[in-house]
């Protein structure tokens, strides 16, 4: 059954190679590989774990600063919260699995997540998710929304981590190609972080968690190729199966194993399993490492070195133990009831060596594997900039109220209670601010902190302008972590685009880096991890751009943490920031009149930065009750998720002279509404005037009603029906 | 005094409980393994939350079996103060120490939200500390509490003012709305005969803090704590 396999041009193309990358496997082992080496060559130099295409952009974004531990690189960021703690935090994609599979490709996304945070010594604290489906028309959705939410539920929800944020977005470009992004972060001791680098010759290599079985081989291949049409089906038994069970015993096993002292480096198997773990653990440290096949503990007889070396079985971990602590350490994971075998050694000749049944079946240099990888610079065609709304050509509503009551009705601005009430949010006792709101917080026990946590992105922007969409949806993180009080971190970004063979969509990819890592230097938010998912495309039709970004803040002091609820009856209602005049592709345009056109609202980063740090320093001193960010649907949106999330009415009472459509639905960036006392407003518009920063009083909170002088007048319960009732009757509407 | 909260593989709100009882008698609880055979002498019992045994099989159903499960029994029937929370209410219910068993939530899906509870019995150490009728919000986090027995049971229960807690809206009235997993007359938890073991599905140990969003469980520890204190 091991008769050596030939290595014909047409395997070298099913394993995802180009011939021209197969001739540079054949320069650097000066032989023709074995089977088992073509497929470590075909997990490594995949783009999901070499990011060929990707590489040379990533390394333009700012990934340093004064509180960044780890930059990218590691199997998670880590940023430095004071007290000798530190954050620990990523996002990455799980799409194809999901739409394959969407329980399990989504429950698996999650658990990958979580191991990558805990693999360096961290507790999950928080985890938020991005989903990003067709239409609500197209005869998959439901079932997609339905599977995805259910896996993100089962996973977090049994594992045991907070979702505490997240968003939902329903676009046609996503019909054939859905998305799903997760995130999770950790809380660890700051000197206790825990890397893959290995170090010491002759020590134990051993494998930790679940056995080995045939799921999921290839899987990472598959992220790496496009969709066809047939596809999908085919590719179920690629989609690895979640036990958020296991997972669980095995957080709190490696935790346990970490405080003993025992672990000198450890790598979790996620994509490319055993190879790109046990590769990434003697490069790093300038190691070889031998392991001895027979010795994995296997689901199935029978398994193959290759089926062993590709498979993607989840919720497994590689560990380099001190060889002095190798007893205690195997009662620590008896204890738990998990697998623990030394499966190898590192060694010092820089190779990496497989042997089954008493053969050497794979021989190859080690750091090369990853350091040759190739590398692309993909030509690009630059993005083409969108012609300017012509405001003329959008009409005023004739009923206004009913547009609004349309509006918070649609599809994507919809109040998501139906997803997030399915995720426990509450887990672990210390989310302090649920889903719901413009960032998430988690307050750290023992201290007066607290941390946010944010998910951004509007793709109908980085559509249309891939550079200020990138810019933007940094900046909406940045705002919505100042929303509630706290200092924004750093971010992880989570970058899925089309395919970058194609030289428009390695355009949008570039700009979309470009304007990310504009904002991110002049918000000092340095990105500290991430992940890239490219050739998300079916029958040749890309998806938008979509560079999903997770924000982290700070709140040195949880008590002054905001909210956008409405306080109480009779406050003033300010806006910090200009009048709203851009409309181009705006929530308006796009739900309500069906119209995709436009350029949509520039950022200026400076007043971003200006507006947002005097909003927060109103927050820290107390100074105002409720605080919410301006995004889609421009600030009629916010004043009634405002009103309905307090249960307080809102009186507009501002002459609406100029454009007042734009005013009320215009997204113009660098914007927040806040409330404060009537006592405290001439303190607080004084204050911004010596500042430099535009404010206006525009009305008063009250009654049961949205009202706007001679404009529109609606009751709350209509825009509350409307507002949460979109969702569940969707879901529950016949098939 | 001195209170255990018993650790199963996949209890994921021990940490949640040992923190709200340590908050509300200055005491930290011990944690007890759950393959321990005997019990330290215990003033308090408590099975917390989570997805002991993945929930693979039936709710609560292997961690019933577990070694330490006897020694919990072996304490309720001394009238040792047994709490079970969530999985650990499914747990007792397995166990054979309530009556009845948990199904999955009437519409089907994981229901994290507030939820209001009306005190229907002061009459225990556990909700001593309420009024009878007194309505609270807590949250409630689970897929399967929909709660069942046969009539002769419920019978049985409301003759003997076992029923410990229900399901009501913001104005102290049981309605559909308000009964959000399904469970049968409203019930959310029930007390034993001895009525020294209490099951709830609600989490009144993530509403013990004003920053939680409300202190409505709060109570319940105050009544069980201080009656093991005096």
């Amino acid at each position: 059954m091991n008769a050596p396999v030939a290595i014909t041009p047409a395997l070298v193309a099913e394993h995802g190679l180009k011939p021209d990358e197969y001739e540079r496997i054949l320069k650097l082992i000066g032989r023709e590989p074995t089977i088992t080496e073509l497929g470590i060559f075909s997990a490594m130099w995949n783009e999901h774990c070499s990011y060929k295409s990707s590489k040379r952009w990533l390394r333009t974004l700012p990934t340093k600063g004064a509180r960044v531990i780890y930059g990218p690189g590691e199997n998670a960021g880590a940023v430095d919260i004071g007290d000798g703690q530190a954050v620990i935090f990523k996002m990455e994609s799980h799409n194809h699995p999901s739409y394959i599979e969407p329980y399990q490709g989504a429950a698996t996304g999650v658990g990958g997540i979580l191991r990558d945070v805990f693999t360096m010594g961290a507790r999950p604290i928080a985890a938020m998710n991005a989903l990003f489906f067709g239409t609500p028309e197209h005869p998959k959705t439901r079932h997609l929304v339905s599977g995805v939410v259910g896996g993100v539920g089962g996973y977090g929800n049994s594992f045991g981590v907070p979702t505490v944020a997240g968003s939902v977005l329903f676009d046609k470009r996503y019909n054939g190609n859905i998305l799903v992004n997760a995130f999770a972060a950790g809380i660890a001791d700051k000197n206790a972080i825990f890397t893959s680098q290995a170090e010491g010759v002759g020590r134990p290599v051993v494998y930790l968690g679940s056995k080995t079985g045939r799921d999921g081989i290839h899987g990472a291949t598959m992220a790496s190729a496009a969709f066809g049409g047939a596809d999908a089906e085919e590719k179920r038994p690629t989609v690895q199966v979640g036990d958020p069970f296991s997972e669980k015993l095995l957080l709190e096993a490696c935790l346990e194993l970490m405080a003993s002292g025992a672990v000198i480096a450890i790598q979790d198997m996620g994509a490319a399993g055993l190879t790109s773990s046990a590769v990434e653990m003697g490069a790093k440290g300038d190691l070889g490492i031998l392991l001895e096949l027979d010795k994995v503990p296997t689901r199935e007889t029978g398994m193959t070195a290759y089926e062993m070396m590709l498979s993607e079985s989840q919720e497994r971990m590689l560990m380099v133990l001190d060889p002095a602590r190798e007893k205690d350490a195997e009662a620590i994971f008896r204890k738990w009831g998990l697998d623990f075998s030394v499966i190898g050694r590192t060694t010092d000749d820089l190779r990496f060596r497989l042997v089954h049944n008493g053969v050497e079946v794979a021989n190859l240099p080690i750091k090369e594997l990853g350091d040759q990888a190739p590398e692309y610079d993909r030509p690009r065609t630059e993005p083409v900039a969108p012609a300017p709304l012509d405001r003329t050509s959008v009409p005023e509503p004739a009923d206004y109220g009913a547009a609004l009551v349309s509006l918070i009705g649609s599809p994507n601005m919809s109040s998501r209670r139906y997803v997030w009430e399915q995720y426990d949010h509450l887990v672990q006792g210390n989310t302090i601010q649920r889903p719901g709101g413009d960032a998430a917080v988690v307050r750290l026990p023992g201290t007066s902190k607290a941390l946010a946590f944010t998910t951004d992105v509007t793709p109908r922007y980085c559509a249309a302008d891939p550079f200020e969409g990138g810019k933007q949806a940094i900046a909406e993180a940045w705002r919505n972590l100042t929303a509630v009080g706290a200092l924004p971190l750093a971010v992880t970004d989570n970058l899925n685009f089309g395919n970058p063979e194609r030289p428009e969509v390695m355009g949008q990819f570039a700009a979309a880096i470009q304007g990310i890592g504009e904002a991110c230097r002049v918000l000092d938010f340095p990105v500290v991890s991430g992940n890239v998912s490219l050739y998300n495309e079916t029958d040749g039709a890309s998806i938008p751009p979509t560079p999903t970004i997770g924000g982290v803040g700070l709140l040195q002091d949880a008590s002054a943490m905001a909210t956008i609820a409405f306080k109480a009856e009779g406050e003033a209602i300010l806006v910090i920031g200009k009048a709203g005049v851009h409309l181009g592709r705006s929530a308006y345009l796009a739900e309500l009149l069906g119209r995709d056109e436009g350029a949509p609202p520039p950022v200026d980063l400076r007043a971003e930065k200006a507006n947002g740090d005097f909003v927060r320093s109103l927050i820290a001193a107390k100074r105002i009750t409720a605080c919410h960010d301006v995004s889609d649907g421009g600030i009629a949106i916010a004043l009634a998720e405002m009103a309905l999330s307090g249960n307080i009415g809102v009186a507009i009472n501002l002459a609406l002279s100029a454009d007042r459509l734009a005013w009320l639905f215009g997204e113009d960036q660098a914007r927040y509404v806040v409330t404060a006392p009537q006592e405290s407003v001439a303190a607080i518009t004084g204050d911004a005037a010596a500042s430099g920063i535009p404010v206006s009083v525009i009305g008063r909170t009250g009654g049961a009603e949205l009202t706007c002088t001679g404009t529109f007048a609606v009751p709350l319960a209509k825009l509350r029906s409307a507002h949460e009732n979109w969702f569940p009757d969707y879901m529950a509407r016949p098939a | 005094m001195k209170s255990a909260v018993v650790v199963f593989p996949g209890s994921n709100r021990d940490g949640d409980m040992i923190a709200a009882l340590e908050l509300i008698s200055g005491q930290r609880p011990i944690s007890i393994w759950h393959a321990e055979t005997s019990l330290p002498k215990l003033d308090l019992i408590v099975l917390p939350g989570g997805f002991s045994y993945g929930d693979y099989l039936r709710t609560g159903a292997i961690a019933a079996r577990s070694p330490v499960m006897r020694a919990v029994a072996d304490a309720a029937a001394a009238g040792v103060p047994v709490l079970g929370v969530c999985n650990g209410f499914q747990i007792l219910c397995e166990a054979g120490l309530l009556p009845g068993i948990l199904m999955r939530n009437a519409r089907l899906s994981f229901i994290c939200r507030d939820v209001n509870l009306r005190v229907e019995t002061a009459d225990s150490a556990f909700t001593r500390a309420y009024r009878k009728g007194e309505v609270f919000a807590t949250p409630m986090a689970h897929g399967e509490g929909n709660y069942r027995v046969d009539d002769e049971t419920l019978k049985r229960l409301k003759g003997e003012d076992r029923v410990a807690f229900r399901y009501v809206d913001e104005q102290g009235r049981t309605t559909d709305a308000a009964n959000a997993n399904g469970s049968i007359d409203s019930i959310a938890g029930v007390l034993s005969k001895k009525r020294n073991v209490l099951g709830l599905m609600p989490h009144p140990e993530n509403a013990v803090e004003p920053a939680q969003g409300g202190i409505g469980g709060r109570k319940l520890f105050e009544g069980i704590l201080g009656k093991v204190l005096a």
